[in-house]
């Protein structure tokens, strides 16, 4: 699709506003080759989908994320309402996803979804991050791998990996 | 998320990614974005809506995964308001423009442990 009419365009938006206080441009990711493919092989109804979230989350008993390229990740149990996730970043408002997680990390939604046939299952484990990191180089070479390795230690054959940004 | 999407798919996971924020989006170029027209903070609905939060995964679940063309969003169809006022308000950062702020409206990024309660860091730290 072209970008929608209305879409807010967050990058000129952005740019405007460090220009207008004096910093340095953000320097957003390009990527404008064709990117990798891998296909999906299975309907919905059979899928094993995981849930990964750059909201911040992380469970009573975990250390909190830091909000200064913290490249760590947290994993959630899937069967937990999500009431019981917390949130943390800096480039949010938290007060709402405090209110209710699933706007930002939909666990009891995707519950719902595997309930009612929509979705095959969910991972019995989710993965959660803080996506605010202002160095491209650490969210590839700190942030990625991290989850790379935690999508493969899963103890399900994921289908399809839901990623939920903020 | 777009890049842990690109690497995800490079090692053979299918990924679908929801989004908020187009521009951003389609400059990282995931293989498969669904764009939902919320304000930033809000990715996965309204809260304590279920029955919207519901819909908005049905349709971006369903739209994604029919993508054939990598690189491709696809539009949900899904907005946060048939009043579109919140938009012109909107910036990265705290301002979603239904909850407005002005000036540099991130946070201090800060290097210690940021917990949603002190009860929360007390049973981390024990």
């Amino acid at each position: 699709m072209n970008a929608p009419d209305a879409s807010v365009d967050y990058i000129a938006r952005t740019r405007e506003q460090y220009d207008s206080l004096g910093y340095p441009p953000y320097l957003w990711a390009e990527r404008p080759d064709t990117p990798p493919w891998s296909p999906i092989t299975r309907p919905l109804a059979e899928s094993t989908v995981a849930l990964l979230g750059s909201g911040g989350g992380y469970n009573r008993g975990q250390v909190a994320f830091h909000w200064k390229d913290d490249t760590g990740i947290r994993l959630l149990p899937s069967n937990q309402p999500a009431s019981d996730v917390r949130v943390t970043h800096f480039a949010y408002d938290l007060e709402p996803a405090r209110a209710d997680p699933n706007i930002v990390f939909p666990l009891d939604r995707l519950n719902d979804l595997v309930e009612e046939g929509f979705i095959g299952g969910l991972a019995s484990q989710s993965i959660a991050f803080m996506g605010g990191i202002y160095s491209v180089r650490r969210a590839e070479e700190e942030l990625t791998p991290a989850i790379l390795d935690a999508v493969e230690a899963l103890a399900e054959d994921i289908d399809l990996a839901l990623l939920v940004p903020v | 998320m777009s890049l842990v999407a690109r690497a995800l798919e490079a090692v053979g996971v299918p990924t679908l990614t929801l989004t908020a924020a187009y521009s951003i989006t389609a400059s990282a170029n995931p293989p498969r974005a669904a764009y939902v027209e919320m304000p930033l903070g809000y990715t996965a609905g309204r809260p304590g809506d279920r029955e919207f939060q519901l819909n908005l995964l049905r349709k971006a679940l369903t739209l994604g995964v029919a993508i054939e063309t990598p690189g491709t969003i696809v539009d949900t169809g899904v907005r946060w308001s048939e009043d579109r006022s919140w938009k012109s308000a909107a910036s990265s950062g705290l301002n979603n423009g239904v909850i407005s702020a002005e000036g540099d409206t991130r946070q201090e990024r800060v290097d210690t442990p940021q917990y949603q309660s002190e009860d929360d860091r007390l049973a981390a730290e024990a």
